[in-house]
């Protein structure tokens, strides 16, 4: 395993200045940071290599088309998914949810159904099956949150029943930190018939995700939380369902034939892949989960549980200082708090000052907001090239924007 | 600390002017923001096209609160005629302060708030 410097040294970002101070980045649960091996390998296939895929005959074209699934490879073993037929690249995790909402949902909800999230989602896994319901006049229920910002677990199996034919829940929540137990979940669903979608946004980038281990039907996340490039999210998704549901977008590459009269759809994964896909991306993604794997997904976690750990400790002692979610036992590396008498935006403004850079608003997630009855927090998330000394920099920092603001 | 945080932004911040309701206000306008959760509720009395009273209630960060108070204490006074052709120059005149495209946002909410509130103007186009 790499030491924490020789860690920080493969990420150039990280040496940079922000208004004359040291970055400090803690705004991980929004993007991570790239390490070098990920821009070496985008830039090399741009220098080197760049063509359309699953075109030409060309020498160029072959080994664009080669590389880009020699990546979907290496991610379908990095969540140890049965074949690289389950790997779908979309967007992002947003794109990755919206395919299974009107792929699989428009066909499958009907009256009467309904489709299971919860409190703690992200919009993104709200405002997809709030349409989906919509159009499909399926019921959109939810497992609310424990004041501790857990799930009423308890409440499960009042809220699955046979009605139930999708629940769609969070890993690991990106405000409150908390991390579900997802195979319990899974297995719940399945108990009830319903299939089960994992927003895996939040815990592939940070732990060891095993998808045939937790028995999901859907899992989504997004390449850039996790060392690689935007614009590029992936969707697993069990083959046999897969195969079953119909094309999200038309074009290019996700057809066999095109008739006027009439088109039959390219296997999979190709089928739910329409025009040209985002090629350097996928390549970038394929370096970063090899950059992941060589230090150890299990590394990773530990990593940031005992960062975390500290982070709670030290920000628990700044006066006024409340924070969001379980500070109790197993815990995300995402600390979201407010500070008494003071909105979360001028304590990322003066933490900016500082350059140290936290998420403020609602970070996507408003009812959790609600919950709480608050507008806003602030955010810090970590991940693994975050040391101690930036969380006592926070810590710091976070003192003396009380002082500011102390009348 | 932070250009931002001056002390003048502080003391609007913690000692708001104006705020608080109207008896009777001729004008109530409520606005937010929503990409911080910003609000604004502004009340104005009107009397011979000339603002006599004003005042706003609201919560959210040091900038758009501290803009409310600024602003609601300047209007007083004026005629509607003179409001009309107020600009973001004007608000950030009163604050003082080089402000980022992110945060302008709050600092604007008050002027959106009385822009829509008096003439109805919800779009500027050459303002965000």
């Amino acid at each position: 395993m790499k030491s924490l410097e020789q860690i920080r040294a493969d990420f150039p970002i990280l040496q940079r200045q922000v208004h004359g101070r040291p970055l400090v980045y803690l705004d991980n649960a929004a993007t991570s940071q790239k390490p070098l091996p990920v821009l070496q390998a985008m830039e090399t296939y741009y220098r080197q290599t760049n063509a359309n895929v699953h075109r030409g005959v060309h020498t160029l074209s072959e080994e664009a088309t080669a590389q880009y699934e020699a990546a979907r490879s290496r991610i379908a073993r990095f969540i140890n998914a049965a074949s690289a037929k389950e790997i779908i690249f979309t967007r992002n995790t947003t794109e990755a949810i919206n395919l299974v909402a009107y792929s699989w949902g428009l066909d499958h909800l009907r009256p009467g159904d309904e489709v299971l999230i919860t409190q703690m989602e992200h919009h993104s896994n709200i405002v997809p099956w709030q349409l989906i319901c919509q159009r499909t006049g399926a019921t959109l229920r939810y497992v609310p949150l424990s004041p501790e910002g857990r799930l009423r677990l308890d409440l499960l199996d009042t809220l699955l029943t046979e009605r139930t034919k999708l629940f769609a829940f969070v890993a690991m929540s990106n405000v409150l930190g908390t991390i579900n137990p997802v195979a319990e979940l899974v297995a719940a669903a399945h108990r009830v018939g319903a299939l089960a979608l994992v927003d895996g946004a939040q815990s592939v980038p940070h732990m060891p995700v095993d998808v045939q281990a937790l028995g999901a039907d859907f899992l989504a996340f997004s390449s850039h939380k996790m060392c690689g490039p935007t614009g590029l999210g992936v969707l697993y998704g069990r083959r046999e369902l897969l195969e079953r549901m119909s094309p999200f977008q038309g074009g290019g590459d996700m057809i066999r034939e095109v008739r006027l009269e009439g088109s039959r759809w390219n296997a999979l994964p190709w089928k739910f892949e329409a025009g040209t896909p985002a090629i350097a991306e996928a390549i970038g993604l394929g370096a970063a989960v090899d950059y992941l794997a060589g230090l150890g997904m299990e590394n990773v976690r530990e990593h940031e549980r005992t960062l975390v750990r500290y982070a709670v400790d030290r920000l628990s002692q700044v006066e006024g200082l409340r924070i969001l979610g379980p500070t109790n036992g197993e815990r995300g590396g995402v600390v979201a708090f407010t500070l008494e008498g003071i909105h979360p935006h001028d304590v990322a403004a003066i933490l900016d000052a500082e350059g140290i850079a936290v998420r403020a608003g609602h970070h996507c997630a408003q009812p959790i907001h609600d919950f709480y009855g608050i507008v806003a927090s602030a955010r810090a998330s970590f991940y693994f090239y975050n040391t101690p000394g930036e969380v006592d920099c926070l810590a710091a920092a976070l003192e003396r924007v009380q002082h500011v603001f102390a009348a | 600390m932070d250009a931002l945080y001056r002390e003048n932004i502080l003391d609007h911040y913690r000692y708001p002017r104006n705020k608080g309701h109207l008896d009777h206000p001729d004008i109530v306008y409520h606005d937010h923001n929503p990409f911080c959760g910003d609000e604004i509720t502004l009340e104005l009395k009107i009397r011979d096209g000339r603002v006599v009273e004003a005042a706003f209630d609201g919560r959210g960060c040091a900038i758009s609160q501290a803009s409310a108070s600024m602003m609601t204490e300047e209007i007083i006074g004026k005629t509607l005629e003179e409001l009309r052709g107020w600009t973001k120059e004007d608000i950030l005149d009163l604050l003082g302060i080089e402000i980022g495209p992110v945060r302008l946002k709050c600092a604007l909410l008050p002027l959106k708030a009385l822009k829509a509130g008096v003439w109805g103007i919800e779009e500027w186009p050459h303002e965000e």
